[in-house]
């Protein structure tokens, strides 16, 4: 008998394979051309566009959605990835809602803005499937730059780098480049293997040689970079995952959420991945909402989510939110976890609810359990394997300017450095500016 | 509901919508159609003489061009006249009006420039009980080739001579359709007034070519690798027709020339604005061809609730209204001032108002923090600019300053009336100094 959303424990198959692959599908799919020129059309060609602004990359949108509308799709992906070369991700995962398309003037006037990030897909789609890239390499320099990190802030920087005719060895500790876009990112946002096909794609501006399964203070330390390259760009992330700190941590089936979302993306067959029939996701971001998902999709019965502050403290947007309780997630908010309680394995979480007053967070004595025979902690990441001698602002790296740490001759940006905020976008930015103030830097040229 | 009943040179229309001559009006099972759908009168596509039909092209006979989410703005067309055998024609036109008696139905025209050809066929349209005739002088291609259609209509001697022969020849009306390809309007339509016309229709179709095919390299719409030049009509060619219209209604030589009013008719207030420029009557095909014969029940409900509205009790105390508030450049007075006013409720904040008037015309427009956008009164020449850009109907309004006050650009006071014909810097007044 094969297994189905009742069936007790944590065990893969909850669903049929058919299920789960329609489950897994593109979950905003691309538009075709028709309704591509139907959704141009409503941009007014604003002057100093707010999306624009807001875009943290500051790609032209009225520009390349005026080239889609004229029947330049093309065009258009050169104006996006002229200023962000993940463009074709950042088109799938930017929360749009709470960037771009939430200060568009149709937003405004109508409540219903410009569909910018899908017909940014649609540009940069249009040039990936006809196999183009855009950007030529400068004369090469004879300088040779080490990225540390093969995630959206590497890349960016190694691509930028690669362009402006310097030699770039891009570092990656894990088995594959792509950072969170391969890792990290819900399935349903970036299918067929989209993550590693940009990668592709990506280096194919040549002059980028990906070094993977490389860690910095394993295989790698800085100094030797800095002795061996004439620049460095880090771009760890942050690989640290944050205590729960409740009693009981340690029972079977409680784990990081994003161990959980990486083993998914990674799997071959989602049928094979075990998921727990009552599943308690604790967090409130984007990495809670996504396991929660995921968890519903993969067969759970029950899955909760559960946020110690009010829903609009949630780093996951509305539009997350709305998501997630539209594929049955439930959603609690204010209640911290006390205790995970069990024999060995999870069986529920005891959680205690909250207050927040003037004096901050207060945890009540008033109690409540919820069953679990799976708990996915997502409450946060932190820095982790910053080399010595690198300074700290809080618990990231120390930057000024674009992304220059304390030690000459290395740069940082992306989640790892102040301002990182756990954007593709932002870091896609970061790395960019970083490899540009790198140039700079090198070619003696003011920055 | 108001009474929309329609006499045009004593043809009587349940209201003053007709179909113009085209593709719409063809044939009997088109017009009948169009009848149930509501319409009060049709022309009946352009008959030709007796003998073998004229032929169309086998490939695209329309081009287009379009606006926002494909909304065609423009039409033209290489279709020539009927193609169907005059009996035919005149069968079925006699079927259609024995059972709509209350519908107008006029026959359109179009045989050689000889008297012969008229005196023929007039006869044949009389017998089918039509209400009257239409002197297609218009169309612009093909059968202007063969010494007819604008060839005809681009010679104000011809049009006489043909409208007179026509008037001879039979009791029906007769309505002369103008072609717009011309440098001034009046003279064709001083010449069908001399010769006897009952009445002018305009515009026929514009010239033109809509675009070209990048690949081909050849004018669309495209016939195996060839383009030719095409009639043009649809939304964009209304400001030439009401521009046309007005100026024979206003002109001394055709004041009181009936007009049946045609060009890019979309909608009530295109038609409303038609009658109130002096048509007494309007005629439509583009919008039918774009959305049905359907459309026309928008027409009658709009133009019906508009007359409510405003307490005109018929079509005919409406036509001309307009009239004699279309003047001359020189007669506009030079001491109303304007300014542009920027509503920041209704302010979406797109900007465009800023580009427009920064980039081209008087940087009148300042923006401020929080995407502000406040019109400078010291540069403001309200030219409208702003208005026509702002995707927000009634957001940006021009407001006139009152006499007296004074022009912040200019520094002078608001003063009365006061004309080009007048005024100091005219060469001509010195002239007569």
């Amino acid at each position: 008998m094969p297994n189905n959303p009742l069936t007790p424990g944590v065990v893969p198959g909850r669903l049929g394979a058919a299920v789960i692959l329609d489950n897994f599908a593109d979950m905003a799919p691309p538009l075709d051309a028709h309704e591509a020129r139907v959704a141009a059309d409503r941009c007014y060609f604003c002057f100093d566009a707010p999306c624009m602004t807001a875009c943290p990359t500051s790609i032209d949108i009225p520009l390349f959605i005026r080239q889609i509308a004229t029947g330049t799709p093309e065009a258009a992906a050169r104006t996006i990835l002229g200023q962000n070369i993940l463009g074709g991700m950042c088109a799938r995962v930017c929360p749009t809602e709470t960037l771009c398309e939430e200060v568009c003037v149709r937003e405004t006037a109508e409540g219903k803005p410009v569909e910018i990030g899908r017909l940014q897909r649609f540009a940069t789609d249009a040039m990936m499937a006809k196999g183009g890239h855009p950007f030529t390499r400068a004369a090469a320099t004879g300088k040779r730059v080490a990225v540390v990190g093969a995630g959206p802030a590497g890349l960016s920087a190694a691509h930028r780098l690669a362009m402006l005719g310097h030699d770039v060895v891009m570092f990656d500790a894990r088995a594959k480049a792509g950072g969170l876009n391969e890792f990290g990112i819900a399935a349903y946002k970036a299918t067929e293997g989209f993550a590693q096909a940009e990668v592709e794609w990506l280096l194919r501006i040549g002059g980028i040689k990906v070094e993977t399964g490389k860690r910095l203070g394993r295989e790698l330390s800085l100094e030797a970079l800095r002795a061996e390259y004439d620049a460095v760009f880090l771009g760890l992330g942050l690989a640290g995952v944050n205590a729960l700190r409740a009693e009981g941590e340690e029972q079977a089936h409680v784990r990081d959420a994003v161990d959980f979302i990486a083993e998914l993306r990674q799997a071959r067959d989602l049928a094979t991945l075990a998921v727990g029939r009552d599943v308690v996701v604790i967090g409130g971001g984007m990495t809670a909402v996504d396991a929660a998902v995921q968890s519903k999709l993969l067969g759970a019965e029950h899955v909760t989510i559960v946020y110690r502050r009010a829903p609009e403290k949630m780093a996951a947007s509305e539009y997350e939110q709305e998501h997630a309780a539209s594929k049955g997630v439930r959603i609690i908010t204010g209640a911290a976890p006390v205790r995970v309680l069990g024999n060995g394995a999870v069986e529920a979480v005891e959680f205690a609810y909250t207050s927040e007053g003037p004096e901050g967070l207060v945890v009540t004595s008033e109690t409540f359990r919820l069953k679990a025979d799976q708990v996915f902690k997502a409450i946060g990441q932190n820095l982790d394997g910053v080399p010595g001698g690198v300074a700290l602002t809080g618990r990231k790296i120390a930057v000024t300017g674009p992304g220059r740490t304390s030690v000459p001759g290395v740069w940082a940006g992306g989640d790892c450095a102040e301002g990182g905020n756990d954007l593709t976008v932002t870091a896609v930015a970061n790395g960019r500016d970083a490899a540009l103030d790198i140039h700079a830097s090198l070619m003696g040229v003011a920055g | 509901m108001a009474n929309l009943a329609s006499e045009f040179v004593g043809i009587k229309s349940p209201n003053p919508f007709w179909l113009a001559s085209a593709p719409p009006t063809d044939k009997e099972y088109n017009v009948r159609r169009a009848y149930e759908a509501g319409w009060g009168g049709v022309v009946w596509k352009t008959l030709g003489e007796d003998g073998p039909p004229v032929v169309n092209v086998n490939g695209p006979r329309y081009g287009a061009i379009w606006g926002a989410d494909r909304r065609l703005l423009g039409l033209n067309n290489i279709e020539l006249i009927t193609d169907r055998p005059l009996e035919v024609n005149l069968r079925e036109i006699k079927a259609v009006k024995r059972d709509w008696p209350d519908r107008a139905l006029v026959v359109s025209l179009m045989v050689p420039c000889e008297e012969q050809a008229w005196k023929a066929i007039l006869p044949l349209v009389e017998e089918t009980g039509a209400d009257g005739v239409e002197l297609n002088f218009g169309c612009p291609h093909g059968m202007a080739e063969r010494g007819m259609g604008s060839a005809v209509g681009q010679v104000p001697e011809y049009i006489e001579m043909v409208t007179r022969w026509c008037k001879q020849n039979t009791r029906m009306p007769v309505i002369v359709k103008l072609t717009p390809n011309i440098t001034n309007i009046l003279r064709p339509a001083e010449a069908a007034k001399k010769g006897g016309a009952d009445a002018v229709s305009l515009i026929n179709t514009i010239n033109s070519i809509t675009s070209v095919d990048l690949d081909a390299f050849s004018p669309e719409p495209m016939i195996d690798g060839k383009g030719t030049h095409g009639g043009y009509c649809g939304p964009a060619v209304k400001p030439i027709a009401l521009n046309m219209v007005a100026e024979i209604a206003r002109s001394a030589a055709t004041r009181g020339l009936p007009i049946s009013g045609i060009g890019g008719i979309t909608t009530w207030r295109d038609a409303a604005e038609f009658l109130a420029l002096g048509a007494g009557n309007v005629q439509v095909c583009t919008a039918a061809m774009t959305y049905g014969f359907k459309v026309v029940q928008e027409m009658i409900s709009g133009l019906s609730d508009w007359m409510d509205a405003k307490g005109h009790p018929s079509v005919a105390s409406v036509v001309g209204r307009a009239v004699p508030n279309v003047t001359d450049w020189q007669f506009l007075n030079l001491n109303y001032v304007a300014k542009a006013r920027i509503d920041p409720d209704a302010c979406i904040k797109c900007g465009r108002c800023f580009a427009a008037c920064e980039d081209t015309s008087h940087q009148a427009i300042a923006m401020l923090p929080g995407r502000v956008f406040e019109v400078m009164d010291d540069e403001c020449v309200a030219c409208n600019l702003c208005v026509d850009v702002c995707p927000v109907e009634g957001c940006i309004t021009m407001e006139p300053l009152a006499k007296g006050a004074v022009d912040p650009r200019t520094g002078r006071k608001v003063g009365d009336y006061a004309n080009w014909t007048t005024h100091p810097n005219n060469p001509s007044v010195r002239a007569a100094e």
